[in-house]
C-alpha cells in the first residue's frame, strides 16, 4: 500500500469514514427511487453521482500528496474565478487586466507550496489590489473604472485568496503526526458541507421563520440554528481526532464553521439574485456551478484558518 | 479533409481547450441532431464557435460536420487554406457577391453526404458580442431539400474569450443553447424571421447574457 504511507492515520480513518458515509447515501438514494419509481429521481441521482466525483478527486490528490493537493486547488480557484467573471459583467477593455487576475492563482498557490506565510497572507489583499487599478489605468478607458476594480478585486479574494486558505493548511508546520495537515483540512471540508446537509434537512423538517426572506426564502431560524446544533456537536467530538484542537476548542470551531457557512451561502446568493440567475454555472450536474458548491467554504476557510493559526500555530 | 487529423484535433486540442481553459454551460445538448442533413445556424462571434460546436460531438461523429466558411478568409493563405480544408473540413463559400449557380454545390453535395453543415448566419463575426443582421444563405441551401432540418443554436461570451482581432485568448465560461428545429418556410423572409426570432428566445437562457438596461 505505497500509496496510503504518506496518508496519517487518522485521516486515511476519516476519509474512508466520507466513503462509508457516501456508499450509505447512495444505497438510501437507491432504495427510496425503487419505492416510489413514479416521482422523478434524476436530480437527487445526479446530485449523489457528483459527490462521488468530487471526493474520488479531492481524495486522489490529497494521496498523490501536498503539492498535487495544492495544484488540485488551485485548479478550483481558477475555475471558480472564471465562473465569477463569466456571470458578473465586465468591460471588454478589462480582457488584459482579467488575464493577469487569472496570473495570481499560479503565483498565490506558489507562495503557499513554499509555505511563505507573509506573502500568501498579503499578495491579494495588498499587491493585487494596488496592482489591478494600475494596470486598468495603463488601457486609459475611465468609464466605469470604479466599478470594473471592484468587481475584479472582489473576485480574486472570493475565489483565490479564500480558497487558498483550504491549501494552506496543507503546510501548516506538522504538530501531529496522526492527522497533519491533511485532517486540517478534511475536517474543515466535511464540517462545511456536513453543516449545509444539516441545515438543509433541519429546515426541512422544522422549517417556520424566514431569516432572511429576501435573498433566501428557504433559509429558516429552525434550519440553521439545528444546524448549528449538530455541526457545533460533530465538530467539538471530533476535532481532537483531526486537528489539535482541544474538545472546547473544537466547539467553537464548530460555531464559527456553522454561521460563516450560512453566511457564505446568502452572500453568494445574493450575488446570483443581483444577476437574477439560479445557479452559476453547470459545471457540476445536479449541483450547479463550483461557485453554488464552493460558497460556504468562501467564508469557512479563512476564519477556520485564522482560528486554528491564533490557537496552535 | 482527413479524419484522421481532424479526430486528433478535436480529441488533443479542441475538447481540452473548449473544457478546461473555456467551459461550456450547454443547455439542452440533446437537441443537437445526431445525423445529417442538418444545419446548424449559429450566431457568430469568434473564431471559437467553430471550435465549441465541434466539441459538442463525440469523436467518431466530427467528420461529419463541416463549417462553411468564407473562401476569401481561409484560403487566403496557404498554410490556413491547408489547415481548414484538410483538417476541419470546411465548405469554402465565396462571399464576393457575384450570384452564381453552383455557389452552394458543395454544400449540397455534403447535405447529401448525410453531413451536418454549420453555417453562420450573420455572415461575419462583426463586434464582440453584438448580433449583426441575418443573411439568408440558408434559404437557398434547403430550398430543393425539405428534410434538411434547420437547428438554430446560440453561443454567448466567446467574444469576451477570444474576439474579433485579438490575439490574447482569456479564459471565460460560455452559454450554448441549441434550439427547436425550425419549421418549414416558404420564403427566405420567413426563414431569417425564424432565425432571429429564435436566437432571441435562445439569448434569454445564457447565464453570460445580461439584457442591456
Amino acid at each position: 500500500m505505497l500509496f496510503f504511507d504518506s496518508i496519517p492515520k487518522n485521516a486515511l480513518i476519516a476519509m474512508i469514514s466520507v466513503i462509508a458515509i457516501l456508499i450509505i447515501a447512495t444505497l438510501i438514494q437507491y432504495l427510496v427511487a425503487k419505492k416510489n419509481p413514479d416521482k422523478d429521481h434524476t436530480e437527487l441521482h445526479l446530485r449523489t453521482k457528483s459527490w462521488w466525483w468530487i471526493i474520488g478527486l479531492l481524495f486522489l490528490f490529497l494521496s498523490i500528496g501536498t503539492n498535487a493537493a495544492i495544484f488540485f486547488f488551485g485548479f478550483i480557484s481558477f475555475l471558480a474565478l472564471k465562473e465569477f467573471l463569466s456571470i458578473v459583467s465586465t468591460r471588454q477593455t478589462d480582457r488584459n487586466v482579467i488575464f493577469w487576475a487569472y496570473l495570481c492563482i499560479p503565483l498565490q498557490y506558489y507562495w503557499v507550496a513554499i509555505g511563505w506565510y507573509g506573502m500568501f497572507i498579503i499578495f491579494i489583499p495588498v499587491y493585487m489590489f494596488l496592482f489591478i487599478p494600475m494596470r486598468m489605468v495603463l488601457k486609459g478607458e475611465t468609464d466605469g473604472f470604479i466599478k470594473s476594480a471592484g468587481v475584479l478585486h472582489w473576485s480574486v479574494m472570493l475565489t483565490v485568496f479564500s480558497i487558498s486558505h483550504i491549501a494552506y493548511l496543507l503546510v501548516l508546520p506538522e504538530n501531529n503526526a496522526l492527522f497533519g495537515g491533511i485532517g486540517l483540512v478534511l475536517y474543515l471540508l466535511f464540517m462545511t458541507q456536513f453543516n449545509d446537509v444539516n441545515q438543509y434537512v433541519w429546515g426541512k423538517a422544522f422549517g417556520k421563520h424566514k431569516i432572511i426572506p429576501k435573498v433566501s426564502p428557504n433559509k429558516t431560524w429552525e434550519g440553521f440554528l439545528g444546524g448549528m446544533f449538530t455541526i457545533t456537536l460533530t465538530a467539538g467530538f471530533v476535532a481532537p481526532l483531526l486537528t489539535p484542537l482541544t474538545i472546547t476548542e473544537g466547539f467553537i470551531a464548530g460555531i464559527i464553521i456553522s454561521v460563516s457557512g450560512f453566511i457564505g451561502d446568502v452572500v453568494l446568493s445574493s450575488v446570483k439574485r443581483d444577476l437574477q440567475i439560479k445557479d452559476s454555472g453547470n459545471l457540476i450536474p445536479g449541483h450547479g456551478g463550483i461557485l453554488d458548491r464552493m460558497d460556504s467554504l468562501i467564508y469557512t476557510a479563512p476564519l477556520f484558518f485564522h482560528y486554528i493559526y491564533y490557537l496552535h500555530y | 479533409m482527413n479524419r484522421i487529423l481532424k479526430i486528433l484535433f478535436v480529441g488533443l486540442i479542441v475538447k481540452p481547450v473548449v473544457l478546461a481553459l473555456l467551459g461550456l454551460n450547454v443547455r439542452h445538448w440533446q437537441k443537437l441532431p445526431k445525423t445529417g442533413p442538418a444545419i446548424l445556424a449559429a450566431n457568430h462571434n469568434s473564431h471559437l464557435d467553430t471550435m465549441v460546436l465541434l466539441s459538442l460531438y463525440p469523436l467518431f461523429q466530427v467528420h461529419k460536420i463541416r463549417p462553411v466558411a468564407a473562401a476569401d478568409y481561409f484560403l487566403s493563405n496557404p498554410v490556413i487554406a491547408w489547415f481548414s480544408l484538410n483538417v476541419i473540413g470546411i465548405i469554402p463559400l465565396s462571399r464576393s457577391g457575384a450570384v452564381k449557380k453552383d455557389l452552394f454545390d458543395s454544400c449540397h453535395e455534403a447535405l447529401d453526404n448525410g453531413d451536418i453543415l454549420v453555417v453562420f448566419p450573420e455572415g461575419s463575426r462583426g463586434e464582440p458580442e453584438k448580433a449583426s443582421k441575418l443573411k439568408k444563405g440558408i434559404y437557398y441551401i434547403i430550398k430543393d431539400r425539405p428534410e434538411t432540418k434547420v437547428i438554430p443554436v446560440v453561443a454567448h461570451g466567446l467574444g469576451r474569450a477570444l474576439p474579433r482581432g485579438e490575439a490574447l485568448f482569456v479564459p471565460f465560461n460560455c452559454d450554448v443553447v441549441v434550439g427547436d428545429e425550425l419549421s418549414s418556410v416558404s420564403s427566405s423572409r420567413e426563414l431569417v424571421t425564424q432565425i432571429q426570432s429564435s436566437y432571441d428566445k435562445l439569448l434569454d437562457q445564457c447565464l453570460t447574457y445580461r439584457k442591456q438596461t
